[in-house]
């Protein structure tokens, strides 16, 4: 029962990266995805200090509001300071992500985070903390909270599709037409930040970038259509968090980290096999043409 | 030149100037344009031909001015207003089908939440068959030519069916049949009373393909009827001498930080 | 207190030990860190930083120990696999750069966390430690470390030194470089290899998930200090070596903790303060000038409607009340009198019965903004046909700002007009 609820939480933590991740690798924002998945952690530390628990709102919008925060010193940095712009991301995100890992060696009594659970995660204690109403074990709380957060970014992705599609593809027609891309990119933002922090405990603020990068790369070189690009992207993530686990049994090691390199032997499959952009179909066309 | 418009005019631009990081590449542009004409920009590289449209198309802050479209401002007809922006400033390796991004014209009448119906599919389709790019409809944007690129992005701005298209270099990358085919399809559009306003570099077309030009070069050399408008001297002016203490006055502004206009400087600080 | 000072005194040998081999590490990361950022790949950094994880694990894997020189060894061919992967996914496939990066560094990472809590579980006690080049521990700088670090370290600063000129090329015209003959191609891959070095040696004092902060940061910083490449690398350093202190200080009155992260806070502060303060290029001095650009502004403007009041009635040096320059020029009583005071105060204005006088000296600057005015009004009338009724606004700021080259380039342009586009006459100084 332990393996399918950790697997059941990784895959559900693997389809709302994979989903957010797939607008990311389009906008050439993948590095800002990086940046916002490191820099929540004080926001993660702060709200834990102020709520005294893991499981709060208090949480998601703390550190959803630092994410906000992250998007928004980067561009600050960019156009006040003018910082060429992936200086302006280095510097910021490596800066709140520091003060976060201190934040935790100073309060190491009061908050129940650790250097190793930043790094990759707590995903195999997700079967120890159930949710318990009225005395009653409803399975793991983090099985809610992830449900929670993918069906919200599935209606999200739903609701604003036309949007987000156009803001993504061509911004300065978006703009034209009267669609405001900047809007839309602060809610996508909004949306990666909520996820990260949410993965954060599964996967910590490391693995989930080859979360949010590797199956929408992966999608990427499977197929040109849009919408077939979101589902294999997720099932690509899916495939992941399964070998992952399976392989992290096997070699009793971190699962957090073996389902990244799966993402990565996923993506590198992909990479030489995929029959429209694979290295072996495009090497054939070039010899056939 | 403005007693010829009695109508309307399709564009007005009123004392317009845009800057880039505070140097002004577009100096106080005042001009009028009236409807139904096939409109080209011409200028030199650098002369704020695009800048021009973009600054139109509420794209760019503006220093100073404003601009009217059919007497009204900008939001209260985007529907009416069309744009094509340079085919390279997007990726064409997109996931996306030809189909996708000429629905994409649709978006501005659909709104939030509503998607594409049946209707707007036929219109789409329509206007790829006015391009003859029907055949490609399903076809993925990154199989495309430079010149199916063109068409797609026009059948597009067709589906907006807008009264005022602005291109942006529709003929860069085009094979000449193609440029062929998109000046007749815009001919057509002119004659159905619509305005189309193109910017363009290759100046032995332009008395063939335009009624009206606009002579640009950081400032409006010109604006009128192409017979009486594009003269030699004219363009001797374009593409002539640039003027350095202009250019000089634009970069010392940048460099000392200095507000456009008096009143923008409050606001800095 | 007393461990501070215990600690600065240097009396400790293995604090000597210590410090030293901290600055060394930061010092000579941010100065290869400084061709990372001019060659606008700072990220590319980040990736190698994560990616030497998985050598370091493999070196540990196949000899069983934590000798440093195999441990370099790892990550040095890690750091370098993984910049191949960048580019090659960039060239060979249809994903851009930054999607490249993020990937390979996570996954990279990834891989190395697998191989970490692999050696973790393996029960070889040799293993602890390791974590520490997670985030950093420069406080285990001692003995053979230092000596495999330091020598690193060494040779990174001697390459810089013998192709500091190529280097600065490359950063700035790689084009140019190669149009002269430079072998490019080798010079990167020099570059490139300091690069990876300059990460697999950092990471001992900073760790690897933060070394791209000590690569870009410290010469971000010194970025808004000067415009030479040689100062800015020297300052880099200094911050670099600033930071690194900062740290070993830190690994030595709190073992415990890890000192990337302080290392890290220490020099964002100072780019902070850097982003913010530093001469010219910083964000209060940008505002601090806007601020002063305006009064002149206001100054030239009061003056200006005083002799416009002169104009009218043919006497420049009448005297003026308050309330008539503000008919001339809309602004609150109260920050009309402080100019006012202040013009006095400069010698532009003097007291007089009622309210104002220009001064021979106010005359002059007043007449020169005039001038520029009208002619600046008359240039963009004739030179580029713009409309009479809208050169006002603009020649409103240019007054205010034209250097006398430009005025005099203008005045020639011109040649020398009598009245401006509103046939008001264009006041010379006496030629």
């Amino acid at each position: 029962m332990n393996d399918i609820y950790i697997i059941t939480t990784a895959s559900l933590v693997a389809s709302s990266c994979a989903l957010l991740g797939c607008f990311l690798i389009l906008r050439k924002m993948a590095m800002v995805g990086d940046a916002i998945s490191h820099a929540v952690l004080p926001g993660i530390v702060i709200a834990f200090l102020i709520s005294g628990s893991r499981d709060s709102i208090t949480m998601l919008i703390g550190a959803g509001l630092i994410g906000i925060l992250t998007t928004f010193l980067i561009e600050f940095f960019h156009k006040k300071a003018k910082l060429q712009t992936d200086a302006s991301i280095g510097v910021t995100f490596t800066w709140l992500f520091a003060v976060g890992v201190v934040l935790i060696s100073l309060f190491a009594g009061k908050v129940d985070l650790d250097q190793d659970c930043v790094l990759y995660g707590e995903i195999a204690y997700v079967p120890i903390d159930i949710l318990i109403i009225n005395n009653e074990s409803f399975g793991p709380r983090a099985l809610y909270i992830m449900s929670a957060i993918l069906f919200a970014i599935i209606l999200f992705i739903y609701i604003g599709y036309k949007e987000l599609f156009l803001t993504t593809f061509d911004p300065a027609y978006a703009s034209a037409i009267g669609i405001s891309t900047s809007l839309w990119h602060y809610l996508l933002m909004s949306a990666v930040s909520l996820t990260t922090v949410a993965s954060f405990e599964s996967v910590g603020a490391i693995l989930v970038v080859a979360l949010l990068i590797a199956p929408a790369a992966t999608a990427y070189l499977l197929t040109d259509n849009f919408k077939l690009m979101l589902v294999i992207a997720c099932l690509a993530g899916i495939a992941a968090s399964v070998t992952g686990y399976y392989v992290a049994v096997w070699l009793d090691s971190s699962i957090a980290g073996s389902i990244a390199m799966m993402a990565g032997v996923i993506f590198t499959f992909t990479l030489i096999f995929s029959p429209s952009h694979g290295l072996i179909s495009k090497r054939l066309k070039a010899t056939i043409g | 030149m403005e007693k010829e418009i009695s109508i309307t005019p399709a564009l007005e631009i009123h004392d317009l100037t845009v800057a880039f990081d505070r140097k002004p590449v577009l100096w106080n542009i005042d001009l009028k344009l009236p409807q139904g004409k096939l409109v080209g920009i011409i200028g030199p590289n650098g002369a704020g031909k695009s800048t021009l449209i973009k600054a139109v198309m509420g794209l760019l802050p503006l220093s100073s001015g404003f601009a009217k479209l059919f007497d009204q401002d900008l939001n209260d007809i985007r529907t009416r207003v069309s744009y094509v922006p340079q085919r390279e400033s997007v990726d064409w390796d997109f996931p996306a089908s030809v189909l996708d991004v000429v629905l994409m014209g649709r978006y501005g009448k659909l709104g939030l939440f509503n998607r594409p119906r049946k209707a707007d599919r036929d219109a789409a389709m329509d206007c790829l068959k006015q391009v003859g790019m029907e055949q490609y409809a399903h076809r993925q944007i990154s199989q495309l030519s430079g010149g199916q690129q063109q068409r797609t992005f026009l059948a597009r701005a067709l589906a907006q069916q807008a009264d005022i298209y602005f291109m942006d270099e529709p003929f860069a990358g085009v094979d000449a049949a193609t440029e062929k085919a998109i000046i007749e399809l815009l001919r057509n559009m002119t004659q159905a009373n619509k305005t189309v306003i193109v910017v363009h570099h290759d100046l032995q077309s332009v008395p063939q393909y335009f009624d009206w030009v606009i002579l640009l070069n950081t400032r409006l050399i010109a604006c009128g009827p192409t017979a009486s408008t594009f003269t030699q001297s004219n363009l001797q002016e374009t593409y002539g001498g640039k003027l350095t203490l202009l250019s000089d006055v634009g970069d010392l502004i940048k460099r000392e930080s200095f507000p456009n206009r008096e009143g923008s400087a409050k606001q800095a600080l | 207190m007393n461990s501070f000072l215990e600690f600065f005194s240097f009396a400790d040998p293995n604090i000597r030990y210590v410090a030293f081999g901290a600055v060394l590490l930061t010092a000579s990361s941010a100065i290869v860190g400084s061709f990372t950022f001019l060659n606008k790949k700072s990220l590319i950094g980040d990736a190698i930083a994560h990616a030497v994880l998985p050598g370091i694990c493999l070196g540990f894997i196949v000899s069983q120990t934590k000798n440093p020189v195999i441990l370099i060894t790892g990550a040095f061919i890690t750091g370098w696999l993984s910049l191949l992967a960048v580019e090659f996914i960039t060239a060979r496939t249809r994903l851009k750069e930054d999607t490249a990066i993020g990937l390979v560094l996570s996954v990279f990472f990834g891989i190395g966390i697998v191989m970490l809590t692999v050696i973790q579980k393996s029960g070889n006690a040799a293993q602890s430690g390791l974590d520490h080049f997670l985030f950093g521990k420069a406080a285990a700088l001692v003995g053979d470390d230092l000596i495999a670090f330091g020598s690193v370290a060494l040779i990174l600063l001697i390459v810089v030194y013998f192709l500091f000129k190529e280097f600065a090329l490359l950063a700035f015209d790689k084009d140019y470089a190669r149009s002269i003959g430079f072998p490019v191609r080798i010079i990167e891959l020099v570059l490139t290899s300091l690069i990876v070095l300059a990460v697999v040696i950092g990471i001992q004092a900073v760790g690897v998930v933060l070394m791209a902060a000590i690569l870009i940061t410290p010469a971000a910083a010194a970025r808004f200090w000067t415009n030479k490449i040689t100062v800015m690398i020297l300052l880099a350093s200094i911050f670099g070596a600033v930071s690194g202190l900062s740290g070993a200080y830190i690994s030595y009155i709190a073992p415990a903790m890890p000192t990337g992260p302080w290392i890290v806070i220490v020099i964002s502060t100072i780019a902070f303060i850097s982003f913010f303060f530093a001469p010219k290029r910083g964000v209060i001095n940008r505002l601090f000038r806007q601020a002063t650009i305006r009064r002149t502004i206001n100054d030239e403007n009061v003056l200006k409607a005083f002799y416009q009041l002169g104009e009218e009635n043919k006497n420049f040096f009448n005297p003026h009340p308050a309330e008539a320059v503000l008919r001339k020029r809309r602004m609150q009583h109260g920050a009309m009198i402080k100019i006012l005071e202040r013009l006095q105060a400069q010698g532009y204005l003097e007291k007089a019965k009622p309210g104002w006088t220009l001064t021979e000296e106010g005359k002059l600057r007043a007449q020169r903004v005039v001038k520029i005015h009208r002619l600046w009004e008359l240039y963009l009338t004739t030179e580029l046909r713009i409309a009479p009724d809208h050169v006002h606004d603009d020649a409103d700021t240019i007054e205010h700002l034209l250097t006398p080259e430009l005025e005099a380039e203008l005045e020639r342009i011109l040649q020398f007009p009598k009245a401006d586009p509103h046939q008001s006459e264009i006041p010379y100084r006496d030629r």
